[in-house]
């Protein structure tokens, strides 16, 4: 219960300052451009050709690819004030005071966030809805990239939410969180100069693998556990990095 | 009932890497009881209040809340707790309405009571104007209030106020001197200030802390005999000489001031008052004044800390 407290003051909060509004209009903006530049693809060349890629893989799909990268960039600043802000203005106090455990003011931290993520892929979901007035679409793939693109925005927030613990510097939390998700994100791209094993190994810590699968409508489990496991891993760490702030400061 | 110690504060110490903040403290609080809680700037007072609420961990040592030991089992201690810092903990883009819902939320205030705590912490902190204001665009003095209203808002056993008046006119102060008067009766205060006339007339209980150490601790009555001093001071139409005046009897040393005014040093438990008023009436030296030298709360507050610094 107290968790949900949290949550909704902080997804409030995002719509307090003109931040979370202007995140979602610039979004929105950019992904609409992109996903009318596919459409535009899809309507000079699919008549032309016979048995290829549908309406699903050409427009929603390349779409979804795109707002990942997208959203890369922008959920660092999301993130960036979660914790950062609360030790800047030493707000943290009144949330160390009141009967609530670490754990609770994290989690609930992070489901405001994952409420925004969520409104914020809502509003992206009606471009591919609106297809619809003139096509037909494969909802297996859809779901599947959905599912992809929440876990790995998911995980986005968790990396981000912990950068936040570590500073009380929004900026400094945006770069950081910036910076390990461009790595997670660039860690393969070794251009065949390791070794095979080694290659295998970056291959599967590299966050958009993952998602790329699951966008081709390949479910397998062991990427789903990756995306868990990687939020787990920063949920956890952001829970004891709060701990140790009362031992530090 | 009222003797039960509500905090108890068992050796803390708390180090940061070079320097110790606070040094092996320790002290209790009872039911009902304001304790005072003075020092210079930098003393550890501030680092006190924080460990007390469980914003710090102790290095050493431990704080009991009600009996129950703040880091073993944080929700249950800090239910009885209602802290306001030394910086108030102010989510500025909120207004005044839905900051104090928030922390009625946090706090467990139940659902039915939300509206009725928070319109009677806005009445007893006078904030029932600004209700709707954004906190960022109120004055200090309304912030500080806003920042006390949270802390008495789920009327918790335990207040632990950091400088409440900080940044009040004089009239605001008196308001939350009677509001800290109010909730006495059913709660402990712990009060840290720099204004030593709020002690003397808010507090129970002293501590006084310099680099670390506690330094004294004493109840208010203690103090005032601290306060009383071996000195009269006396006045006269017709002045005499010091050597006259040292001839009364109990008399150590007669110090003249000026235009016939004297203070008369003499050993505690040896007024020499009744001595001198015979004497000034034989000898016709018109006395017009006799006072008992009193020292302010400031000059036991300079004398204990000035001397623990040449130590």
């Amino acid at each position: 219960m107290l968790m949900l407290h949290i949550a909704s003051k902080e997804f409030k909060s995002l719509f307090i300052s003109p931040l979370g509004w202007s995140i979602l209009a610039v979004v929105q903006f950019i992904v609409a451009y992109l996903f009318l530049s596919q459409v535009n693809l899809y309507v000079q060349f699919q008549p032309g050709l016979s048995d290829s890629p549908g309406l699903t893989e050409i427009v929603v799909l390349q779409t979804f690819n795109n707002v990942a990268i997208i959203l890369l960039l922008v959920i660092p600043l999301l993130t960036m004030r979660m914790l950062s802000e609360e030790f800047r203005n030493k707000t943290v106090c009144l949330l160390f005071s009141a009967p609530i455990s670490m754990t609770e003011i994290i989690i609930g931290k992070y489901l405001g966030l994952l409420g925004f993520i969520a409104l914020l892929l809502g509003m992206i979901m009606l471009m591919p809805l609106s297809l619809l007035i003139g096509g037909v679409l494969d909802w297996g793939l859809i779901f599947s990239g959905i599912l992809g693109l929440s876990l790995l925005l998911s995980s986005f927030a968790a990396i981000g939410l912990y950068m936040s613990s570590l500073t009380s510097y929004p900026s400094v939390a945006a770069v950081t969180a910036f910076g390990v998700l461009l790595g997670l994100w660039i860690i393969d791209w070794t251009q065949g100069t390791l070794d095979e094993k080694y290659q295998i190994v970056l291959g599967y810590i590299s966050i958009f693998n993952h998602y790329e699968s699951l966008l081709n409508g390949v479910f397998s489990s062991s990427d789903v556990v990756y995306y868990l496991l990687l939020i787990i891993t920063f949920i956890t760490l952001s829970v004891r990095q709060l701990s140790a702030y009362r031992t530090q400061y | 009932m009222s003797n039960e110690a509500l905090i108890v504060v068992e050796n803390v110490s708390r180090f940061y890497a070079e320097h110790t903040a606070v040094n092996n403290i320790s002290f209790t609080v009872k039911r009902g009881e304001v304790l005072g809680f003075l020092g210079p700037n930098g003393a550890g007072k501030s680092t006190t209040m924080n460990i007390i609420t469980g914003n710090l961990a102790p290095t050493e040592g431990r704080v009991l809340i009600n009996g129950i030991d703040i880091l073993d089992a944080p929700k249950e201690a800090k239910a009885e707790l209602g802290y306001l810092p030394e910086q108030p903990p102010l989510y500025l883009d909120l207004t005044v309405n839905e900051y104090l819902l928030f922390c009625a939320k946090i706090n467990k205030v139940k659902l039915s009571h939300y509206r009725m705590t928070i319109d009677a912490a806005k009445e007893r902190c006078g904030l029932t104007q600004v209700g709707k204001r954004l906190i960022a665009n109120l004055s200090k003095g309304f912030q500080q209030r806003v920042g006390l209203a949270q802390a008495i808002l789920h009327s918790p056993t335990i207040i632990v106020l950091d400088e409440p008046t900080v940044g009040l006119d004089p009239l605001q102060i008196r308001e939350i001197r009677k509001l800290i008067g109010e909730l006495r009766a059913d709660h402990s205060v712990i009060l840290s200030t720099h204004i030593l006339p709020e002690v003397q007339t808010l507090c129970d209980n002293v501590l006084i802390i310099n680099k670390g150490r506690l330094v004294l601790s004493d109840s208010i009555k203690g103090l005032r005999q601290r306060m009383r001093l071996a000195i009269l001071r006396v006045a006269f139409l017709r002045p005499p000489s010091c050597e006259q005046l040292m001839n009364i009897k109990f008399v150590d040393q007669a110090q003249e001031l000026g235009n016939g005014i004297f203070n008369l040093h003499f050993q505690p438990g040896e007024s020499p008052a009744e001595e001198l008023v015979k004497v000034a009436v034989v000898n016709d030296w018109g006395l017009f004044e006799l006072v008992p030298g009193r020292l302010s709360l400031e000059d036991v507050f300079v004398d204990i800390t000035m001397n623990e610094q040449l130590d």
